[in-house]
């Protein structure tokens, strides 16, 4: 029998299984984008539940040791200097993300779709 | 995603059992918006203060990463409601007596000017640039913004994510000596004794394992209440309760229990509903709503049909202006949540048969907030300062608007415990009582925001924090240091650092679900004396069996494990208190069903619960005891205008 790959499949006998690790919580609170982070460690600083710690090599991105005790306060969000670089995003957990519909249409939307609607740029007050 | 490699070093210097001493006239425990306004008042009054704080004072406390409604401020000059008045009548009406005079009363007359104080300190407080001239909720003379009651003004809407770093900034200036991730453990007492003066406290860092021990003339409890007592997963979401941080363990409770100090309304404390680990929650303010920031937003179901709102008196509300100016004969709106699930009477509010005329067809699920159908004021109010101000918004307005969400054409879906009727679950609010000074029942203990009993709000936090924080200093500076009992410190330290001196044994999270467990199957919303006497005895066999086994990888364990130990005493003090109050009160949120008369007259008062030597006292205290408002507010006041 022809056992060819099908499309996107190539490559499949050999991917590796591996033990884990088994995590702790299925959800990632805070991801890093490790090009525009600077690794100044103030979002470490900022967490009052002390979920980040430092890596050993400096400038690298923090460590979310703890992603099973954060309550996505936003704070270490608030205190980084690259936000709006994109350096640090907390990540609701899928199970949580806001859905709507606008009004005029009734197209459904939800936080983390496929495909988006352009972003709306107007500032908070 | 980066995997944590389990056997990397811990990234901080590790120095269990090293003992460092420091000193201080006015003690502040616990680092939120109670806990810094305390301090500040303190070093304003010239005592030397320190602040324990186990999280990051910048952003810690239930207020961290913001608050929205600066409530109970009826000393605001365009406020129409007298102070007295204003404390009066939602305790005697929507909480049968059972609430707290002195705090509120407080807070009505002071916390104006702490406002003011805050604005100077950096916190955006006004309007400034103008983006709701002519609205109905603004005073266009002081810029201010008001919520829920445009008519008597006496909540107010402010920048509240400046609140945190303008407090922390204040503190350094002042020369308040912060230690961080400093996790207070135990009150120090004169001779070491239960029930006597507190002297200081020990402590531990949440990150090296060092020891700390604090002497201090006076001391200003300022944690929180205890949470995650019935309902403990920390897997699905996060440590995340219904109104506070994960920090929010009940320390402050439990070592002043263990100190001796007095306590009322423990039995009133009733589990979390929503938090992420029961799997039900969202993201808070997050999703839409009619309530608290999202007041007074009106809900339209899944055809865009709206869902009426009825007023005070029944009537039904036509207008959203209706909804946030009260009809002379209602008085006064006020975000008091009455015995009623769900409910908050004196404040219009959705019509309570909603999931039945749901379940009848009436209204097709799912509901909706409908921004884009309120007056663009008000939805820029809700969506914009609100969310956007609130703890946990800076993150949510970000986020959905990054991801195209527009609140003049979008409605966010409502998730509220599965489209149940909109409101919020009470809130449990037992702690130490307390005199006018906010003296606790222990000489050398105040007590400030959380800790005292019925306290909520930002407002309150910071009012009584300003208050303790004054008194505890005019009592530091006049009496010396008292001597610390070695063998005090020596017996905290040993109980501190077991779980660290285990390889293996059970875990903190496994003896929570343990504790939660023994909450839910013996000390539940109907409660019997039965029930709670093998409870009781449940909860000594986890203190005798697994918590000796409790184990600890490092400081940050260690601080969770102390965190379940505190929680275990917390549940104890909620079970004596439970079986003190002989009879079923609705006003409490309480069910007896071996008493099931709901508050009879001979049991209408607190029922309190103290610690004598190794038992457990009960006592009571009239509702009423704070005597008349005026003159005892006058007496005790030293810090605002008029003192």
């Amino acid at each position: 029998m022809d056992q060819s790959s099908p499309p996107g499949l190539q490559g499949l006998a050999d991917r590796k299984a591996t033990r884990g690790p088994n995590l702790v919580t299925p959800n990632q609170p805070i991801v890093f984008d490790e090009e525009a982070c600077t690794g100044c460690n103030l979002c470490i600083e900022a967490c009052p539940i002390d979920v980040l710690v430092p890596q050993a090599s400096p400038g690298a991105v923090p460590l979310v040791l703890y992603p099973d005790e954060c309550w996505y306060c936003g704070c270490c969000e608030m205190r980084c200097p690259e936000y709006d670089a994109g350096a640090i995003r907390i990540n609701f957990p899928l199970m949580q993300r806001a859905r709507w519909k606008r009004r005029a249409t009734g197209e459904h939307f939800r936080l983390g779709m496929k495909n988006p609607p352009p972003p709306n740029t107007r500032p908070p007050v | 995603m980066d995997t944590p490699d389990d056997n990397a070093a811990w990234p901080y210097p590790v120095t269990y059992g090293d003992e460092v001493e420091v000193e201080a006239d006015v003690l502040i425990l616990g680092g939120g918006a109670s806990g810094c306004s305390a301090a500040l008042a303190a070093a304003r009054a010239g005592a030397r203060v320190v602040v324990l704080d186990k999280g990051a004072t910048r952003y810690s406390g239930a207020a961290g990463s913001g608050f929205d409604h600066w409530m109970d401020c009826p000393s605001n000059p365009a406020s129409t409601v007298d102070p007295e008045h204003y404390t009066r009548m939602p305790i005697d009406d929507y909480k049968g007596g059972y609430g707290n005079y002195i705090s509120t009363y407080i807070t009505a007359r002071d916390s104006y000017d702490v406002l003011l104080e805050l604005e100077q300190l950096g916190m955006q407080i006004r309007d400034v640039n103008d983006e709701f001239v002519g609205a109905p909720f603004r005073d266009e003379q002081t810029k201010l913004l008001y919520a829920y009651d445009y008519t008597t003004r006496n909540c107010l809407r402010v920048w509240g994510t400046g609140l945190k770093p303008a407090l922390f900034n204040a503190l350094r200036r002042n020369r308040v000596q912060v230690l961080e991730r400093t996790m207070a453990t135990a009150l120090l007492t004169e001779n070491g004794t239960v029930g006597s003066r507190v002297i200081g406290c020990t402590a531990v860092n949440v990150r090296t394992g060092a020891f700390l021990v604090c002497k201090a003339k006076a001391v200003v409890m300022c944690m929180a209440t205890p949470e995650r007592l019935w309902i403990f997963s920390s897997e699905l979401t996060g440590l995340v309760g219904r109104d506070g941080p994960p920090t929010n363990a009940g320390n402050g409770h439990a070592m002043a229990f263990r100190a001796g100090a007095e306590f009322a309304r423990m039995e009133s404390s009733t589990h979390e509903e929503w938090g992420g680990a029961t799997g039900i929650g969202t993201v808070m303010f997050g999703s839409g709503s009619n309530f608290a920031s999202w007041y007074p937003c009106s809900i339209v179901d899944a055809n865009g049909k709206e869902v009426p709102w009825l007023g005070k008196g029944g009537q039904p509300l036509e207008t959203v202006a209706e909804r946030t100016n009260p009809r002379p004969e209602d008085g006064f709106f006020h975000l008091v949540l009455g015995p009623e699930e769900g409910q908050a009477p004196s404040i219009p509010q959705l019509i309570p048969d909603l999931q039945e005329r749901i379940e009848q067809g009436e209204y097709t699920l799912p509901l909706y907030a409908n921004l884009p159908g309120m007056p663009a004021a008000d939805r820029r109010a809700i969506f914009g300062l609100m969310i956007g101000q609130e703890g946990h918004t800076w993150t949510v307005y970000r986020q959905l608007t990054q991801a195209g969400f527009d609140p003049d054409k979008d409605q966010l879906q409502v998730y509220e415990r599965g489209n149940a009727p909109l409101g919020w679950r009470r809130l449990r609010y037992g702690a130490m009582t307390h005199d006018w000074t906010l003296k606790t029942t222990l000489d050398g203990l105040w007590a400030a925001g959380q800790q005292v009993f019925d306290g909520i709000g930002v407002a309150q936090a910071c009012s009584t924090g300003r208050w303790a924080g004054t008194h505890a200093a005019e009592f530091a500076s006049d009496i010396a240091h008292a001597p610390i009992v070695r063998s005090q410190v020596d017996a905290e330290k040993a109980r501190v650092y077991g779980p660290v001196m285990r390889d293996d044994g059970v875990s903190w999270k496994e003896l929570s679900g343990g504790i939660a467990k023994v909450m839910q199957e013996y000390c539940g919303d109907r409660k019997n004396e039965t029930l709670m006497r093998i409870g009781l005895r449940y909860l000594e066999e986890l203190k005798e069996a697994e918590a000796t086994t409790l184990c600890a990888r490092n400081p940050h364990e260690l601080m969770r494990a102390i965190e379940a130990l505190d929680i275990l005493t917390c549940c104890e003090m909620i079970m004596h208190a439970s079986l003190a109050r002989q009879a079923s009160c609705s006003w409490l949120f309480f069910e007896r069903l071996d008493f099931p008369d709901d508050d009879p007259a001979a049991w209408h008062k607190w029922v309190t619960i103290r610690l004598e030597g190794d038992r457990v006292v009960a006592g009571d205290l009239a509702l009423d005891y704070a005597g008349d408002l005026e003159r005892n507010y006058a007496r005790h006041n030293r810090t605002s205008v008029e003192a």
